[in-house]
């Protein structure tokens, strides 16, 4: 399986958008943590556009690379390799590549520039959220064999998670403001991989004290290292989730 | 070798195949012949499951091989049109599948050198014409020295030259006691490579008899004047 792995990351390494997508967030964190003087005023800046940015570079190139990779599949499934193993080396191969991208484009500044637990932080959640948007875009690319219509999906989840999902839970609040929400909003944050991901974030900086009752209810369930726990392993769920069924529809699939 | 066993598929409400239930033997060349969609394709990517079929088993020395992949070293196969991933190189390729059946110790080269596909290592796969990726599919089906050989349409693109050597090449594997299915259109090529057809009309088995049968029982000397006049005379 290395050896398959192995493939896919040539592939990818001679197409440039990795490296350019390195550069862009190297540039963008290096840029970010020299205007502002403060690092954890950086590091909220910098979360915002990671949480915007890396679930659409990463559905978007994940969802056309594997449909640039079907015959390199067709290739590989007439040898004797189990299916499951080829698209296991596949999201393996797409995703550490993205992560890796991520860890030399953010982490290496946040290392030199505002190296803290926060910022340990912000780098786990941007490789959960790589993982988690790689597994959504297979899960994307397995569904149709239409390209267009696999990227269109792609899209529509990128759009539903990070804008729209935001919109829904603010009209959700506002019309039902007069009820206890605390515990609901729990609940809906956990649906949203991004918005899970920025909480974890916040609640290591001081502005979790401008969020109110419900903030003061994140920080006193997500705030201990047993919250921190919970909240990683759902978006492990997050990963596995869409992986083990776009997986399982792989497998059953006709080539 | 091969055994099928009432072998159905559907795509969507199309049947492809319907209740398909034949046995093939080592040591000989099937053909596999019919009209265009009557599921010759689908049927040898049944046998390399690629294709899942709705029902029925398939079973090689004795085993099925539903839901299996180990079996596949065993199998060499050609596509009838070879996809590949268009920035890679012949070499790479060649190396990479090579490098994925390394525990094969005996690799037959013999194509590669025939065809003269060294001297086009470094040229692109997205730049290659139609039957100079015949020729290296054909070279990466007979490499690992497989039991059973599935080449489709495997002359289809290839010029007369290249297409005599693939000929020879598949009456020297059968020599060795391989069963080849080939599928194909060409009844003179059937008749000169080939010791069984079977036919596969709209999924379903015609006929599965050996060209000298076919010949005695409609008393014609060529191969697709008898089968003409079997597809005939069923019709009547």
């Amino acid at each position: 399986m290395s050896k398959i792995i192995k493939y896919v990351f040539y592939d990818i390494i001679r197409n440039k958008i990795v490296l350019g997508y390195t550069l862009f967030l190297l540039l963008l964190s290096i840029g970010l943590f020299n205007l502002s003087g403060n690092p954890d005023k950086a590091i909220l800046s910098l979360l915002n556009l990671v949480l915007l940015t890396v679930p659409l570079i990463s559905i978007i190139f994940a969802t056309t690379h594997f449909y640039n990779s079907y015959e390199f599949i067709e290739l590989l499934v007439a040898q004797p390799i189990n299916r499951k193993k080829i698209f296991l080396s596949e999201y393996l191969g797409v995703a550490c590549s993205l992560a890796g991208a991520f860890i030399l484009g953010v982490g290496v500044p946040v290392l030199l520039f505002g190296a803290s637990i926060t910022g340990l932080y912000l780098m786990l959640t941007g490789i959960f959220i790589t993982f988690i948007f790689v597994a959504m875009a297979f899960l994307a690319s397995v569904i149709t064999r239409d390209k267009a219509k696999g990227i269109g999906i792609a899209l529509l989840l990128w759009f539903y998670f990070a804008l729209i999902y935001d919109g829904i839970v603010l009209f959700i609040l506002y019309t039902f403001a007069d009820y206890p929400l605390e515990n609901a909003t729990l609940v809906l944050t956990a649906l949203n991989p991004i918005d899970l991901g920025r909480i974890i974030v916040l609640l290591n900086l001081d502005v979790s004290a401008l969020m109110g009752y419900t903030g003061a209810l994140y920080k006193s369930i997500l705030g201990s290292l047993w919250g921190i726990g919970l909240a990683f392993g759902l978006l492990l769920l997050w990963i596995v989730v869409p992986y083990i069924s776009s997986s399982s529809i792989f497998s059953r699939r006709d080539l | 070798m091969i055994t099928i066993e009432n072998l159905r598929k559907t795509y969507g409400k199309l049947q492809v195949l319907n209740d398909v239930s034949v046995s093939f033997a080592a040591g000989r060349v099937v053909s596999v012949i019919g009209p265009n969609g009557s599921g010759k394709t689908t049927l040898s990517k049944c046998i390399l499951g690629m294709v899942l079929p709705d029902s029925g088993d398939i079973k090689i020395a004795g085993e099925s091989i539903l839901k299996k992949y180990a079996y596949r070293s065993q199998i060499g196969y050609m596509p009838q049109i070879g996809r590949y991933p268009e920035n890679m190189k012949i070499r790479q390729v060649i190396s990479m599948i090579r490098d994925i059946r390394k525990d094969v110790k005996q690799v037959d080269e013999e194509l590669i050198g025939l065809y003269g596909l060294t001297a086009m290592y470094n040229k692109s796969m997205g730049s290659l014409s139609g039957g100079t990726k015949q020729k290296v599919s054909a070279a990466l089906a007979f490499m690992f020295d497989p039991k059973i050989l599935i080449l489709d349409e495997p002359t289809a693109g290839l010029d007369p030259i290249s297409a005599e050597i693939l000929k020879s090449k598949i009456l020297k594997e059968k020599k060795k006691g391989k069963l080849i299915l080939i599928t194909s259109h060409i009844m003179s090529e059937v008749e000169e490579v080939a010791d069984e057809v079977m036919c596969l009309v709209d999924g379903s088995v015609k006929f599965h008899e050996t060209i000298a049968d076919i010949k005695a029982q409609t008393n014609e000397m060529r191969l697709s004047k008898a089968i003409a006049k079997i597809m005939n005379d069923e019709e009547d």
